[in-house]
């Protein structure tokens, strides 16, 4: 039953991208599209600020109420 | 603002402004459209006939390479919550979190499964299965958008939290305030039915092209009839939501009414404007008409808003300076209560630092007494409250007069098409066709309205734009500003050249996507 499903399941996605046309132009598309966004842009020029700079919620939570009651605006 | 790089924050919210605006070009497309090749398949699967089968697949077809194209285009605005927003994400981070992660989950299992069944899955499941698939992959991309609606409508009106002063996190104290919030419910309504005139828009739009061009005449005719019934439909609706929208933002955001509406001095029977030029140089106090030409009608706004002729709308001078015959606060007064919050919260960290307990309790208290209006304590004026006026009001009119149009054409289609003589009115025809770009900067215009007019805020009251943002140069803001604006024209152009060439090859080549 489960090889079953498996088979059928397996048989959906090959057969429909085997015929797919304008579809393999929009799957090429949509690969290069996540490479660059999660490869190239995220990695080089998005991190995640706090959770690079501070290792624990604690750190993160200080640094945020410093900024809030004005003790690190002056950096900017 | 004290202390804030203004280049960061303008080159911060240019960059999110961009990206939510090219990610809104694909968006309503698709949570439209997916209705509509519902509805057609319905009728395929209900009259057994094979041209609706064929008409289906062809907008099927549109459809998926809009999703295609536009698929992950949001993921950006993630990604500049993290590095840009870094403050801002902190604070909302536990409000965030379950909303988000919950349309991460169904976006991913529905785009998985009942999407792969609805574009591969003709002929290996029953015509009803495939059919529920359909109308799943409908419910699934809009239910979807609710979850987004909901975040966004929170910042607009923050209800079902508590800003805790040890983490300096805003906690969810109450998750079902947050769904049933009524800015966001009625801002969700609104904009998925904004979503189904747009796609009804361009149903209308390609078949109307067709018949111009006097080409695959009764698949044209076909899929209008189904486009023109569904607009006129959604089209209504959507008035109703925008009416509701509207109130919720009188109610909770009467500055950005103010600014819609170019009104100045608050007024009973405050008049609401159908067409307006402003007057550029208008300036708060002034006692300069803000119009130089206006046609309104009287008593409107005080009726929409409050749903009484009498009731009194505030303007934006009585925001700005307050109003004590209304009972209206002014932003001077705010910013006091919000400088005892922002001073007390400090005493508060140093009290506990220091390990003085009663003192941490009393600048406690002190910050819990103030907070509602923690926001203003970092502006340092308050004409800061005052939203860019120009803009929130021409995107406002632009998005309603482009509206009344779409409900107008809808009725003319309809009509022309149920009395067969569609064909023969060649200006309705490129009417269908010119309105469709006319639906494009509706949506952008609303998104406009609802985005302009609530600044300064990130966070109503709590947290004005200039203190959500990260403490990063502002020329690596600006470098990532154009590579997205690059990337992002460039995946436009991808999807006109990709759908227009899809558009010529037409219905009858439908099966091969």
């Amino acid at each position: 039953m489960i090889k079953k499903s498996l088979h059928w399941i397996f048989h959906l996605y090959y057969d429909g991208f085997t015929q797919m046309r304008t579809g393999k132009k929009l799957w090429a598309i949509m690969i290069i599209k996540v490479f660059i966004l999660f490869v190239i842009v995220k990695w080089l020029f998005f991190p995640d600020i706090l959770q690079e700079k501070f290792h624990t919620d604690t750190a993160r939570s200080n640094y945020v109420l410093d900024h809030l009651t004005g003790e690190n605006n002056a950096t900017h | 603002m004290q202390h804030i790089d203004p280049s960061l924050i303008d080159w911060s919210r240019a960059q999110f402004a961009l990206t939510a605006l090219y990610h809104w070009i694909f968006v309503p497309l698709t949570l439209g459209l997916t209705f509509i090749v519902a509805i057609m398949e319905t009728i395929y699967i209900k009259t057994g006939n094979e041209w609706w089968k064929k008409t289906t697949k062809f907008w099927m077809g549109l459809l998926a390479i809009n999703f295609a194209i536009g698929l992950a285009t949001g993921i950006i605005m993630e990604f500049e919550f993290g590095t840009n927003w870094s403050n801002y994400s902190w604070i909302v981070g536990d409000i965030f979190g379950a909303p988000l992660a919950i349309e991460g989950l169904m976006a991913f299992f529905m785009e998985s499964t009942f999407f792969a069944v609805m574009f591969f899955g003709w002929n290996k499941v029953s015509k009803r299965t495939h059919l529920l698939s359909t109308w799943l992959v409908a419910i699934g991309s809009n239910l979807s958008a609710l979850w987004i609606l909901i975040a966004n409508g929170w910042m607009q009106h923050p209800v079902g939290m508590h800003f805790n002063p040890d983490t300096a996190r805003n906690e969810m104290t109450d998750f079902w305030a947050v769904v049933f919030n009524p800015n966001a419910y009625s801002k969700f309504l609104h904009t998925i039915s904004s979503g189904y005139v747009l796609a009804s828009l361009f149903v209308i739009a390609i078949s109307s092209w067709y018949l111009l061009k006097k080409r695959d005449i009764q698949f044209a005719k076909r899929s209008i009839m189904v486009a023109a019934s569904f607009g006129l439909m959604v089209s209504l609706f959507n008035l109703t939501t925008g009416d509701e929208s509207a109130r919720q933002v009188a109610l909770n955001q009467p500055m950005k009414l103010a600014a819609m509406e170019g009104l100045y001095k608050g007024q009973k029977e405050a008049e609401i404007v159908a067409f307006g030029i402003l007057d550029p140089s208008k300036t708060l106090k002034d006692d300069k008409e803000p119009f130089l030409i206006k046609f309104a009608i009287p008593g409107g706004l005080s009726l929409l808003s409050y749903h009484s002729f009498d009731a009194y709308v505030p303007g934006i001078e009585d925001i700005v300076y307050g109003n004590k015959a209304h009972h209206i606060m002014g932003a001077a007064e705010k910013m006091q209560q919000g400088k005892k919050a922002v001073t007390a919260l400090k005493a508060y960290k140093e009290a506990k630092k220091s390990g003085n307990a009663k003192e941490a309790e009393k600048q406690r208290a002190i910050f819990e007494a103030n907070s509602k209006y923690m926001g203003y304590g970092y502006l340092t004026s308050p004409k800061q409250t005052v939203p860019n006026v120009p803009l929130t009001f021409y995107a406002f009119h632009t998005m309603v007069g482009f509206g009344t149009w779409f409900i107008l054409l809808f009725i003319i289609i309809l009509y022309l098409t149920m009395t067969n003589e569609l064909h023969a009115h060649r200006w309705v025809l490129w009417a269908g066709v010119w309105s469709l770009p006319m639906g494009y900067i509706a949506q952008e215009a609303g998104w406009i309205t609802a985005e302009v007019g609530r600044q300064p805020w990130a966070i109503q009251d709590m947290l004005p734009v200039g203190m959500a943002t990260s403490n990063i140069a502002s020329g690596s803001v600006m470098l990532t500003f154009w590579m997205f604006a690059i990337l992002f024209t460039a995946l436009l152009i991808a999807e006109v050249k990709i759908m227009a060439t899809q558009i010529n090859i037409g219905p009858k080549e439908a099966d091969h996507v």
